[in-house]
């Protein structure tokens, strides 16, 4: 592979997990969002193959197996159950309204562009100087994080600054050891049964998925 | 000026005012037998702007010159963009005023000229069409503006010719993310823009869902021939630069008369195309409710923002 082929892929693959973050914060259909987050596991593993291609590395090829199996196939389907089974169609109403968010988004990737201009010029190359899309879909999974009020969103959410770190992780060292990764897949793929568990409980106990019932104590 | 510039010229006007028409009734056409209904025919809107030149122009009591002039300031306007901007050949000898800014501005000034028109009738749907599409325009405004700075950074020019040029030079360009984001902002624009639905049904003329159609309702006889044939031409320009500005290939650059007529067939081909695969997506939509309009304004805006800070960034 030519460097301008692969300064270009890697170009495409970025601006979609930029992208694929962006329209999970202007979408409402629960369904089209865990659609959009199959969309990002896959760019994500594209961009692992990618460097391990350019860096002649199996570890990296076996990371890139990993991420797509977890983040484009496993998890995607724990969410896919929980929505069917809540019946929860879309985010209700977001302390935020999209418009607003879609403005907040805009903002938070020019500050993820100003915070990384030192990281850049640690080491100006292709893959770092694409970093700024890693910490910017870490940035917009953090706000959905905090203004969505449905368990699965918020859910979306973490997966989302996941994905964020991962893509960082990638672009700034070129993957980071195998076994880091398994650990954090792991904690991620613990994580989201818990929470299905727990909404699969709140379902029992309220009727809904909405965190906010959570904040005042009953018997 | 030289006489093969002027040519070039001639042509593209030719084709933009006599084709405008043409891509409206295609559009048409397309909704119609997708629907299920036979339809008028491609040259339907031609006929019925035939029909409307020959009657007489009704004016409201107590309009002013504001209200006559309003339709020929929209039509020249269109018709400025229409001979500069590269859409069959880049050597225009007008290349001066082929500028991003100018465009945009021109379209606007149509746009004002309209809306004044609109108030100046004194009617209820008037003020509500003007109003509401000086809100929308004020939206889609900034988000051209950034679409075409995320290609003109690029190239280190705002004028047209020169982006479309740099484009023909380096076409792998089209697939950079600056690029694609660049083009799904503009697309959302020239929706806006052109009163195409989800944003404004230019088929009805329902009260409650009325931009465009409000605001020329008291037009009557030759003037409402104007003002339809310039809505259709700037549909066409808008549809046109599009275009033109992400898939410039065919695009003739010099002033040869094989490669003028090779451009305006290629030219002609993919703005039909793409009113075509445009009527077809509106088959499928409802319009949106107006309140939901600048939420779609400002996905469009965040992504041309992000094409600007993409072509800065990734290369």
């Amino acid at each position: 592979m030519s460097d301008v082929m692969f300064v270009q892929i890697l170009d495409l693959v970025c601006g979609g997990l930029l992208l694929s973050g962006v329209l999970m914060l202007w979408r409402r259909e629960l369904a089209a969002i865990v659609r959009l987050l199959v969309v990002q596991g896959v760019l994500l593993a594209a961009l692992a193959v990618l460097l391990g291609v350019r860096e002649h590395s199996v570890e990296l090829y076996l990371v890139a197996v990993g991420v797509l199996v977890l983040k484009a196939v496993v998890l995607p389907g724990v969410l896919h159950r929980v929505l069917r089974d809540s019946g929860d169609v879309r985010e209700a109403e977001p302390l935020v309204n999209v418009t607003s968010s879609l403005l907040a988004a805009a903002l938070l990737t020019l500050v993820a562009y100003a915070v990384s201009r030192p990281l850049v010029a640690l080491a100006p190359s292709a893959t770092t100087r694409a970093l700024p899309v890693g910490l910017a879909v870490v940035f917009l999974g953090f706000f959905v994080l905090v203004t969505r009020r449905h368990a699965l969103s918020q859910v979306v959410g973490f997966l989302l600054l996941d994905n964020g770190i991962a893509a960082t992780a990638f672009l700034a060292t070129s993957g980071v050891p195998l076994v880091v990764e398994l650990g954090g897949s792991l904690d991620l793929l613990l994580l989201v049964l818990v929470l299905q568990v727990l909404a699969a409980r709140m379902r029992l106990t309220f009727g809904r998925t909405d965190m906010d019932e959570l904040s005042e104590l009953r018997d | 000026m030289t006489a093969v510039g002027v040519v070039g010229v001639l042509v593209q006007v030719v084709v933009v005012v006599g084709g405008a028409p043409l891509l409206v009734g295609l559009m048409r056409q397309v909704r119609a037998v997708l629907e299920g209904r036979a339809g008028a025919g491609i040259g339907q809107p031609w006929r019925d702007l035939r029909k409307l030149l020959k009657k007489e122009a009704v004016r409201p009591e107590g309009t002013s010159w504001i209200y006559t002039s309003g339709p020929l300031v929209v039509f020249a306007s269109t018709l400025v963009i229409a001979a500069v901007a590269p859409f069959v050949s880049t050597a225009s000898p007008l290349d001066g005023v082929a500028d991003l800014f100018a465009v945009v501005s021109l379209l606007l000034l149509g746009t004002v000229a309209l809306t004044l028109a609109g108030l100046d009738t004194g009617t209820a749907f008037g003020g509500m069409g003007a109003s509401r599409e000086v809100t929308i325009a004020a939206l889609a405004e900034p988000t051209i503006l950034l679409a075409g700075f995320a290609l003109s950074a690029r190239v280190g020019s705002s004028n047209l010719a020169d982006i479309v040029a740099g484009t023909l030079a380096a076409p792998a360009q089209v697939l950079s993310p600056a690029t694609l984001l660049a083009a799904v902002a503009f697309a959302v624009v020239v929706i806006a823009e052109a009163g195409r639905l989800p944003v404004d049904n230019p088929a009805t003329h329902l009260e409650l869902t009325m931009i465009h159609e409000a605001m020329i309702l008291e037009y009557a006889g030759r003037d409402l021939a104007v003002v339809e044939l310039a809505s259709a031409m700037r549909l066409t320009v808008l549809l046109g630069l599009s275009v033109n500005l992400f898939v410039p290939w065919g695009v003739a650059t010099s002033s040869a008369p094989l490669a003028l007529l090779g451009a305006t067939a290629v030219f002609a081909l993919k703005v039909g195309v793409l009113g075509a695969v445009l009527a077809t997506f509106e088959v499928f939509i409802a319009k949106w409710r107006l309140f939901r309009v600048p939420e779609l304004l400002a996905g469009s805006f965040l992504f041309g923002l992000l094409a600007v800070s993409a072509s800065f960034f990734l290369a």
